[in-house]
């Protein structure tokens, strides 16, 4: 150093560290924000994601004998195939009322309409977003992916029930699927359906 | 080389070695060489997202389709989008950054110079993959350019054709420029100030850029990590947005936005900063308000993290998600009132001039005004829920980063050419662009709000009838606005040929700060002894 410049250059690298360093965590924070997404939605049920699932146990799954008989909600359904998947689908009821904590049963007609097997996968939505968290779906086609065969239709059927702690206010959920070409082989098995 | 470098560690007595010639650019470490560079690439820039976004209004004068495929059109907004944030307002306001904090805290050079010329020099590539899609598809190869608008939304990049990759990787490119330069300048701002020069004797301009760096390190790479995993849902298997592997597409939005408000700041903010200095200078008083403007500073760079689902109240976020974002958003507009108050308040009882950098603030202000008036709108979750994707929002964002940005932009130009080149330019031709400019900057957005405000969607190449008025106003305004933005270039060629008046160091009467004590142009080295600031 000959004195003209004021700082010595320590003064930088050190600074330069911690900069760098706000970018990598920026960066890491970035990624982060899937899981945390993930975690948002699933606890504050943002996004008509639907994650309650399985049987019905002590695990804050509404028990059986828990049926609000004070009123009805209606449930309706629809479908959407996604470009790419040469399939049809549609309900076999488009809607169905039911009291809250009751168990019930519906089914997509789903048919194949390409000459060879075709592998789909269902993602379910459910409107109002603030609903889908008492939405708990005990059995579904969407749980896993579906093979059909060459022309090959089938009934899938899906078994749920709407948890009694539902809003007073929402008097009618719609629940929609839509059904994608499945990924390849390297999908995610997270079970986010 | 070797000159540079070792001028670049301060032990070469001077830089008359440098090599001459294209070496010459490609190797400098000068601060005052790189600036200039960053400004040419983007005026450069400006005109070709100009020329881009021109053709699109052309095509839109009319209803129906006239001169290209919609494809090609959703190729055009998109790249035009993207260069003039990326390639023309971003560099423009590092070639600001570059060429006057060292000026203006007293200091002979930014702290990392090679650095810097690599952040420069990382600039022209990611344009040419930007743009080189178009050009590809002209021989057959790939269909164009990112058709999906500047804001990369799956699953609809999932799906593009190679102009998404390409558009990928010049983000990526661009990001780590912006990073290395936030870096620079966060170092020379803290480590090189001259003895005395406190961060509260700090020029405003200095501090809007501060801000807008930890926010550049703040927001770039989540953009940088949202992009790469749109790279691999694409190539390599993974479902971040597919929704059919488990991903969520509006997860995206999340990540892009977080990014993309701040951006807006990013943007703005170092025109914030140097519109005081030209305000206080064409007042002849002082800055009104410098704590009150670095606090708004500060304020309103926290609060721009934090508001970010503002741009998509439709996707079908959560009632209480909705008011918090739209509260939180509105907040904004408090520390922005502070900075309106203080810019108004410093002309207030001022001995006023009306030279171009005063025309063109004074127009800023009224402008960004409305900017931030049908912001207020926007951030109303009752109100955007009809005015989402509409042309309201288009003339809206565009009173921000045209009359805000833009306009800034060109009012710093105006400011500090004389500085730069040692000419005055022809204050004639400053006066017709403005007018020009402002007439028909207002002849080509004012309709757009009420196309908006009647329905007409944005990023759509066909309209129904009963729009056909206000576009073909739109479009005349337009390319009126365009050419007239030669009269800029002009003005500016005119000056680094060194026609024009010699300007005086202090360029301007009322002018108060280091930069003004310097020569115009000042010497290839200055500050080389550090002035001492009372």
């Amino acid at each position: 150093m000959n004195g003209r410049h004021a700082p010595p250059p320590r003064d930088h690298d050190r600074l330069i560290g911690r900069l760098v360093l706000a970018v990598c965590a920026s960066a890491a924070f970035g990624f982060a924000l899937v899981p945390l997404y993930d975690t948002l939605c699933r606890v504050a049920g943002l996004n008509g994601k639907t994650f309650s699932r399985g049987g019905l146990v002590a695990d804050g799954g509404a028990p059986l004998d828990r049926v609000d008989r004070s009123r009805l909600v209606t449930v309706e359904f629809t479908g959407t195939v996604m470009p790419g998947l040469p399939w049809e689908m549609r309900p076999l009821k488009n809607s169905v009322e039911l009291h809250p904590g009751e168990m019930q049963q519906i089914a997509f007609l789903v048919r194949n309409t390409a000459d060879h097997a075709v592998v789909g996968q269902a993602v379910p939505s459910v409107t109002p977003g603030q609903a889908a968290q008492y939405f708990h779906k005990i059995e579904c086609f969407c749980f896993n992916q579906q093979t059909l065969g060459p022309g090959e239709a089938r009934e899938m059927p899906l078994m749920f029930i709407v948890k009694p702690e539902l809003d007073g206010d929402v008097r009618t959920i719609t629940l929609s699927y839509a059904f994608f070409q499945a990924p390849s082989a390297t999908a995610r098995k997270d079970g986010r359906t | 080389m070797n000159t540079a470098t070792t001028t670049a560690n301060g032990h070469a007595p001077h830089g008359e070695h440098h090599p001459a010639g294209l070496l010459r650019w490609l190797t400098t470490t000068n601060h005052k060489d790189i600036g200039t560079m960053y400004l040419t690439f983007a005026l450069v820039m400006f005109f070709v997202g100009g020329a881009m976004i021109l053709a699109v209004r052309a095509e839109l004068f009319q209803p129906g389709m006239q001169l290209m495929q919609p494809e090609f059109f959703n190729q055009l907004i998109g790249v035009h989008a993207l260069v003039m944030i990326f390639a023309a307002l971003m560099p423009a306001a590092t070639g600001f950054a570059n060429w006057q904090i060292p000026l203006m805290i007293g200091a002979p050079d930014m702290a990392l110079p090679r650095l810097n010329n690599w952040g420069f020099w990382l600039l022209p590539p990611a344009a040419l993959l930007l743009t080189m899609p178009f050009v590809l598809a002209l021989f057959g190869i790939g269909d164009g350019a990112i058709a999906t608008g500047w804001t990369f939304y799956a699953p609809l990049s999932v799906q593009g054709g190679i102009g998404v990759d390409f558009a990928i990787f010049a983000v990526h490119i661009l990001g780590i420029s912006s990073i290395l330069g936030s870096i620079n300048i966060i170092v020379t701002i803290f480590n090189m100030r001259a003895p005395g020069m406190t961060m509260m004797k700090l020029p405003l301009f200095c501090w809007g850029w501060l801000i807008t760096a930890f926010l550049l390190i703040a927001t770039i790479p989540v953009l940088a990590g949202a992009v790469t995993m749109l790279l691999t849902d694409r190539h390599f298997g993974t479902h971040f947005f597919t929704a059919a592997g488990g991903g969520d597409p509006i997860l995206f939005q999340h990540l892009f936005w977080f990014f993309g408000h701040p951006e807006v700041y990013i943007l703005l903010l170092p025109v914030w900063g140097l519109m005081p200095h030209v305000l206080a200078t064409f007042s002849r008083k002082p800055v009104y308000g410098y704590k009150a403007q670095v606090y708004g500073f500060v304020a309103i760079g926290i609060l721009s993290v934090v508001v970010w689902a503002h741009h998509f109240f439709t996707a079908g976020l959560p009632v209480p998600a909705l008011l918090y974002f739209m509260y939180s958003t509105m907040s904004i507009s408090l520390p922005l009132a502070v900075l309106f108050f203080c810019w108004i308040a410093t002309m207030w009882r001022g001995a006023m001039s009306f030279e171009t950098p005063m025309l063109f603030a004074t127009g800023f202000i009224v402008l960004f005004g409305i900017a931030g008036l049908t912001g207020l709108v926007l951030a109303d979750v009752a109100a955007d829920a009809q005015y989402h994707h509409s042309y309201f929002v288009v003339a809206h964002f565009h009173y921000a980063l045209f009359a805000g940005g833009i306009m800034g932009v060109m009012t710093g130009v105006y400011y500090w050419l004389p500085k730069w080149t040692g000419r005055m330019y022809s204050e004639t031709l400053g006066k017709w662009h403005f007018w020009l400019t402002v007439l028909s900057f207002n002849l080509t957005f004012m309709p757009q709000f009420f196309l908006g405000l009647a329905g007409m969607p944005r990023r759509i190449p066909d309209y129904a009838l009963q729009f056909a008025e206000f576009n073909a106003i739109s479009t005349v305004g337009a390319f009126i606005l365009g050419i007239s933005q030669l009269l800029f270039a002009w003005n500016i060629v005119q000056c680094v040929c060194g026609r024009g008046a010699p300007a005086e160091s202090r360029a301007w009467e009322g002018a108060e700060g280091l930069e003004w004590e310097l020569s115009s142009p000042p010497p290839h080295h200055s500050w080389e002894i550090q002035p001492r600031v009372k």
